[in-house]
């Protein structure tokens, strides 16, 4: 069972607990979210890649080209 | 202008790691907070984990916009939910033995507007894909913050992981 540590900041002490069951669920919803949103992010990296090559293909320059046209 | 950083409380994760790490009854006697964070997280074969924050428990009303660079692309996100949830350190992927580094600026925490946070932040990677963030959060919330926790998503923040929480008064 995963542990979480907890520091009391008015005593300075430290305790190291197993998770609740309500926060195994919240850790496993929230590994669901994280896998959405990276893929969401992954998708929008890929999408601009490829919106450049169209436009680099559209212009009829190379990547470098285009560098220096905005250097 | 801060002239005083007080070292409330630190932790150094065990063997055998951690989901989180929770400072809790912060005293409210500070002007601002400074939280710094060196992770790394238990998450096989990849080279970042996101972990999370949290105040008081409460797992709604936080937004944030941030500037990510991955030794190839930049990308500007935004997210809203249940945390400030885009804190990368190092998976299990990453180069061997090596963390990420955080910093989260919390002023006037114990007041009575909403919370602002500002974030940045690296992972290590003796490869093209390391991370580098920076951030700005809200938690739209009143209440005087008086815990944070630090969660490592839905794996463990490894053994060494460290967080270190200062109080900050300026005056």
């Amino acid at each position: 069972m995963a542990t979480k540590i907890i520091v009391n900041c008015s005593t300075g002490e430290t305790t190291e607990v197993e998770l609740t069951a309500e926060e195994v669920t919240e850790r496993e919803a929230m590994a669901i979210a994280y896998a959405e949103q990276k893929a969401e992010e992954d998708a929008d990296k890929a999408a601009k890649v490829t919106a450049k090559a169209a436009l680099l293909t559209k212009l009829g320059i190379t990547e470098a080209e285009a560098s220096l046209l905005l250097s | 202008m801060a002239n005083t950083y007080t070292l409330i409380s630190s932790v150094t994760v065990g063997s055998g790691g951690s989901a989180s790490i929770e400072f809790t009854s912060i005293p409210a006697t500070y002007t601002d907070l400074l939280v710094k964070l060196s992770g790394r997280s238990s998450r096989s074969a990849a080279t970042m984990e996101e972990f999370v924050l949290t105040f008081n428990n409460n797992t709604s009303s936080y937004s944030e916009r941030q500037l990510r660079g991955d030794g190839s692309s930049v990308i500007s996100q935004t997210f809203s939910g249940a945390s400030i949830q885009q804190l990368g350190q190092p998976g299990a992927g990453a180069t061997a033995n090596t963390f990420g580094n955080w910093e989260f600026y919390i002023p006037n925490y114990a007041g009575s507007n909403y919370k602002s946070i500002s974030l940045d932040g690296v992972t290590e990677n003796n490869a093209t894909q390391a991370y580098t963030n920076f951030e700005a959060g809200l938690w739209s919330n009143t209440a005087a913050i008086t815990s944070i926790k630090l969660s490592a998503g839905s794996y463990l923040a490894v053994q060494y992981s460290t967080a270190y929480l200062y109080g900050i008064s300026n005056a």
